[in-house]
């Protein structure tokens, strides 16, 4: 690996104002992309600037709407293991204990997993579909982006250099919603998806209100089946109408083939799991 | 000799290197620091197949920290010629041009030139600024491809041995074989059932968790020392001293603890470079694989395709096989076809036979041994024709195997006449195990069954064994330790001597401190140096009745030694007391032995396992798995059922997902323990294990190595199962997740 | 420019100080620096779990940890588990159920474990293989892994408050 400086400001301006004279400076969360990276040769950076004791970065908060901000930094162990967190935002805590191993939930981050900005993140499927946005900050001041809007190319976000993200904000789940993330892996663990679908459902009555639905894998970046989604609105939640929603996210897939899969195994997924996830979602949307 | 009682064999002693081992005392490899040591890097190709035009190594010579730079051109001048370092006999440029590339490079990863510097970082670095120019040149990755006429040439050189003569004809052919037994065409015309079968099995790594690791001093006296991962000393430094054109004396090799090896460490690869950059600088040179290099510049197993073609009466006796291998060498010629050729049909009394071998190489990495290395490849081929078979003639599939099944006395193809084997008892035991009996419900699951076999090495072990006065052994052996056979050897010695296995201290040493013991491999350590532990114990108490006959004033004939303890008539004395009295009957004992046993025993071993498939996303889970081997005599059943767990699950992860992923370059795209996919504990429940004995007449103790031959059925046996579980034969390897998909899309 | 950190950590309950560079993982400071070799590097980035060791009380994979960020840090490897001659139920139980061959896995799982028991006294067959899926061992198959942890745990709750906290 060649030679780097490491630097952890405990303010946000200072994490700012290193960014700012440094351009090429990488943000260090949980260091679980990052690393290997660097190791590989596929970043090279003259220095890494630690965010873990910025305090906007590490903190966990609900607000009085119910909503959660995420520090970028927060491991997904905190995740996981707030109580609030799990009654709330169950597909959350789940998605955070599935995230790599039990180690790499000691220090990886679900702002570190949206700011790798791989195709095949697990957290950003999820994110997109529960409405989340990614709150930032940079000398020139706070910008709030939608997740869907984050990623624009495999390893590449819409973060201006030196702009850093701070945390991810979730709403409050309306009653009877439920959001879910699934995935496929070929291992039951340590495996990357070879396609990931993130879906929320609220349902008023027999119907369903709204549905969101978001696949990971199947295009340079997360993308959204809007169609699909629209597809299930006032849609008794029947198996037919979740058929017919797989069919449109598959629709709009745009797979490549490689190590993982083959583009025509990444369509099959991308139906198969919808399908799937969605049925997660209306049990667990019924049941809350 | 199968009615004797033991004492110490098929007891559970504690492993003696166990406390260091659980408390990270025990020195490996890359745990070797040393005053003024520096680290190594290899700079290793970018491309399948290319012309090395210049190497520029100006700028990584300039970096701060580096001390020296080294290629091919740094070996001296050995000329070629043919060598045996234990891996069968080889051109000597070829083993060399593996270790550093000359005139070409025949892999992605093959290694080009090497550093050393103070950091492994700045070592890395400077590989990074060599300049290399290549003139990139097409590459072959498959055997079909390497095959065919027209095809480009690794080597311009091979001329293809035909039926064991050397042809004029240049081709990637290394080599074709041919076994034959009986009339083949006759064989075939009795049968009412013929079935034909095609099958493709991927390069896969042996996954050692301990990446290859070198340290070498070029000492000012002119001895070069080495100490590294491997499982033969004595291989690296009869490889080392062949390259670097030393007398074999000048150099010594001192094994550390080695973190699994699996066949793949028998290969030489970093110590050669350690010891060229230790004889620039003057320092010692450490090398450390990253696990990119273990992945692209080791040698993984090869890749295969292989036809099998069966005939069977309607009452399932076999009348007639034919196989044609043909194995993926990688770039060097050597592709255990042989062995492949030899295990094929090797559970089975066919009349007629017919085998073609095909060593074909490849732009992949040099393929080494892995476990039953070509056994496992085979099996897949004909144990799932075997099961299909059964299918078609409505036998249950393990009835089939017992009517066609090896026994002592049934000639193989290869010319091989059985001696006491225990292919029925595997068979049976496999029959009577509840696993088999067991119902088996729900929607996509099936259970499938196969059997394997390997041979076992015996090869050339020392042992010396010293008598302490406190009535304790120190063991001295060369056999490197992975799994528990300081034990299993000790035990072997502690039983003849009427001793506690844990009074017997077995120590692994360098080549300067015991006589030459071949590698651990072959499953041979527990059979071949546990019989020279028996010798040497053997000689230990000859001398020790010696002794006792001394403090009698008898003859030595009329002592005998029984129960642990030494007797003659009115006299006794326990072997602790007597050691106590060594000094004053003449000084201290030293038993010694060294062995060459030809009187090895293969091994069978079978495996029952339920699967459930996933029908719409392709994935195998496995719900339950159980192994059956024929140990001959387990010495430690712990650790043979740990030998028998370790290779299943291989077997399983050889079955389901792993495999050398390769770009049409010659890239292979998933050189990480991410994306290789080896098995984590939460893919796999509990693997059931049941020792069968058989003991080999060939042993004293009646050892059957039992390292391998558990490799060899569970890709069969998956297949088998997943066709009975969702109804299509997979005939390419990994089974994984979009290759069984395809199937199933086949299918509907 | 390029300079050595200074850093402290409190490493198997001891006060440690040293340099090393800030391209330099927690890894390479316990092997390199510190002579700790019992945690083992098998793949240096995050996959294999042989360099797991306990950071603060969590598990992590010290090749993916900068020296630098050890500062302050409590630090647990392998060399810690032992109290003095006192193996840690677990080792002895890695011992007894013979849940290693190589040995060179075995520093990452007897961490990770530590860490399951210290938090889950009883845990299932398959909360054990769960938690322990970022550890690899290619020798045993993990079945005498599993029994060993089994046992262990057994062992702890029946000599309750015994060994399982440092």
């Amino acid at each position: 690996m060649k030679w780097f400086d490491y630097a952890a400001p405990d303010s946000l301006e200072q994490a700012a104002e290193l960014l700012a004279r440094y351009p090429e400076a990488r943000p260090l969360a949980g260091g679980t992309d990052l690393l290997p990276q660097l190791r590989a040769g596929k970043r090279t950076t003259p220095l890494v600037v630690d965010v873990k004791k910025i305090p906007e970065l590490s903190s966990l908060t609900i607000d009085e709407k119910g909503a959660l901000t995420l520090g970028a930094a927060v491991p997904c162990y905190r995740i996981y293991e707030d109580e609030r967190v799990c009654a709330r935002f169950p597909a959350l805590a789940e998605l955070a204990s599935i995230l790599g191993g039990i180690p790499i939930q000691g220090r990886a981050s679900l702002g570190g997993n949206l700011c790798n900005a791989s195709p095949s993140a697990d957290a950003i499927p999820l994110l997109m579909a529960m409405h989340a946005t990614a709150e930032t900050w940079s000398t020139s001041g706070a910008r709030s982006i939608p997740v869907e809007d984050f990623c624009i190319a495999p390893g590449r976000s819409a973060l201006a250099p030196g702009e850093l993200l701070v945390s991810i904000r979730i709403p409050a789940l309306p009653p009877r919603t439920a959001a879910h993330y699934l995935r496929f892996i070929p291992r039951n663990e340590m495996d990357i998806a070879v396609v990931g679908v993130g879906v929320s459902l609220t349902l008023s009555d027999s119907v369903i209100q709204t549905a969101r639905i978001a696949l990971g894998a199947v295009a340079p970046t997360p993308i959204l089946a809007t169609e699909a989604a629209a597809s299930l609105e006032n849609q008794a939640p029947t198996a037919a109408a979740f058929e017919r929603a797989a069919r449109l996210a598959q629709q709009v897939t745009r797979p490549i083939s490689d190590m993982r899969g083959t583009a025509e195994y990444r369509r099959h997924l991308a139906y198969v799991l919808t399908r799937r996830a969605l049925e997660h979602a209306l049990q667990a949307a019924a049941a809350s | 000799m199968s009615t004797q009682s033991y004492q110490v064999i098929g007891t559970r002693p504690i492993r003696h290197d166990g406390v260091d081992k659980v408390t990270g005392r025990a020195l490996y490899g890359a745990d070797i620091q040393m005053a003024g040591l520096l680290h190594g890097a290899i700079l290793r190709s970018p491309h399948a197949h290319a012309r090395i035009r210049s190497i520029n190594t100006s700028k990584a010579e300039a970096l701060a920290g580096v001390k020296a730079v080294v290629t091919a051109a740094d070996f001296p001048p050995t000329g070629d010629r043919i060598v045996d370092l234990g891996e069968g006999e080889t051109p000597l440029s070829y083993i060399r041009g593996n270790i550093l590339a000359s005139g070409k490079v025949l892999y992605r990863g093959h290694a080009v030139a090497a550093v050393a510097a103070t950091s492994p970082h700045i070592a890395a670095e400077a590989a990074s600024l060599i300049e290399v120019e290549y003139e990139p040149l097409p590459c072959v990755l498959t055997a079909p491809e390497a095959m065919r006429p027209g095809a480009p040439l690794l080597h311009e050189d091979l001329k293809t041995k035909e039926f064991g003569q050397q042809t004029d004809r240049v081709s990637n052919i290394a080599e074709h074989f041919r076994h034959s037994l009986g009339d083949l065409e006759k064989g075939f015309a009795e049968a009412d059932i013929v079935l034909e079968r095609e099958f493709h099995t991927a390069t896969v790594h042996q996954g050692y968790i301990e990446p290859h690791n070198a340290t070498a001093l070029w000492n000012n006296d002119g001895r070069l020392l080495i100490w590294c991962s491997t499982q033969g000393a004595f291989v690296v430094r009869d490889t080392t001293a062949c390259i670097l054109d030393l007398p074999v004396s000048q150099v010594k090799v001192t094994p550390m603890e080695i973190g699994g090896g699996f066949g793949g460490k028998i290969p030489v690869y970093l110590e050669p470079v350690a010891a060229l950059l230790s004889k620039k600088t003057g320092r010692p040179v450490k090398i450390v694989m990253s696990r990119k290099e273990v992945f692209e510049g080791t040698g993984p197993t090869p890749g295969s395709f292989i036809r099998i073609k069966i005939g069977a009466k309607r009452d399932g006796r076999f009348t007639a096989a034919q196989a044609d291998l043909a194995y993926e060498a990688g770039a060097y010629p050597g592709a255990m076809v042989g062995a492949g050729a030899m295990t094929v049909f090797a559970a089975y009394d066919i009349p007629n036979v017919t085998i073609d071998g095909y060593d074909v190489v490849v732009n992949k990495p040099s393929t080494a041994a892995y476990r039953a290395p070509g056994a496992t490849n085979a099996a897949f081929a004909t144990e799932t024709v075997v099961d299909e078979i059964a299918e078609h003639l409505g036998l249950d599939p393990l009835d089939l195997r017992l009517k066609n099944a090896a026994k002592e006395g049934t000639r193989r193809a290869d010319g091989l006449k059985y001696r006491r084997i225990g292919c029925v008892e595997v068979l049976e035991a496999m029959k009577a195990h509840p696993h088999y009996r067991a119902p088996l419900e729900g929607a996509n699951r099936g259970r499938g069954v196969a059997i394997g076999y390997w041979f076992n090495a015996g090869l050339p072990s020392s042992c010396t064994i010293s008598v302490n006065a406190d009535g304790s052994v120190t063991l001295v052996e060369g056999s490197t330790d992975i799994g528990g056979t300081r034990t299993s050897v000790a035990m072997q010695a502690a039983e003849v001597l009427g001793i506690p296995a844990g009074s017997v201290h077995p120590v692994v040493v360098d080549t300067d401190s015991v006589g030459f013991t071949a590698v651990t491999g072959g499953s041979r350590t527990t059979f071949a140096t546990g019989w020279a532990a028996y010798e040497a114990a053997q000689d230990v108490l000859r001398q020790m009745k010696e002794r006792a006959a001394k403090l009698w004033g008898l003859e030595p004939s009329a002592v005998r030694f029984e129960g642990g303890h030494f007797r003659a008539s009115g006299h006794e004395i326990s072997f602790a007391e007597l050691a106590a009295r060594l000094a004053e009957t003449g000084g201290p004992v030293v038993g010694r032995a060294t062995v060459n046993p030809r009187g090895v025993g293969g091994s069978f071993a079978g495996c029952i396992v339920d699967v459930e498939v996933d029908p719409e996303t392709g994935k195998t889970s496995i719900l339950r798995f159980t192994s059956i081997q024929d140990a001959g005599r387990a010495i430690h059943p712990s650790y043979v059922e740990g030998q028998m767990q370790g290779g299943s699950v291989q077997g399983i992860g050889w079955a389901l997902n792993e495999e050398y992923f390769m770009g049409p370059d010659g890239e292979m795209r998933n050189s990480s323990l991410l994306d290789y996919r080896m098995p984590t504990a939460l893919d796999l429940p509990m693997i059931d294990t049941q020792i069968v004995e058989v003991p080999n007449p060939g042993h004293p103790f009646g050892v059957r190595g039992v390292g391998e031959a558990n490799i060899v059925p569970p890709p069969a046996a998956i297949a088998n199962a997943i066709y009975r579980a969702v109804g299509v034969r997979m005939r390419r390897l990994p089974m994984s997740p979009p290759n069984l998909m395809q199937e199933l899309w086949k299918k509907s | 420019m390029q300079k050595k950190m200074h850093v402290t950590a409190t490493i198997n309950g001891e006060v440690q100080e040293f340099l090393c560079e800030p391209r330099q993982s927690l890894l390479e400071c316990l092997r390199d620096i510190l002579h700790l070799t019992g945690t083992k590097e098998g793949c240096n980035d995050g996959n294999c779990g042989s360099c797991t060791v306990l950071m603060d009380g969590r598990l992590v994979t010290s090749c993916l940890v900068l020296g630098p960020e050890a500062s302050g840090a409590e630090i647990v490897t392998v060399e810690g588990l032992a109290r003095g001659r006192e193996l840690h139920p677990l080792q002895k139980a890695f011992l007894e159920q013979a849940a290693l061959q190589c040995g060179v896995c075995t520093p990452g799982f007897l961490v990770a474990a530590k860490a399951l028991l210290d938090r889950e006294p009883q845990p299932s067959e398959q909360r054990i293989r769960w938690w322990l899926a970022n550890n690899l061992c290619r020798c045993t198959g993990y079945d005498k892994i599993v029994r060993a942890v089994q046992q262990a745990a057994a062992e702890l709750a029946a000599t309750q408050g015994g060994m399982n906290r440092l």
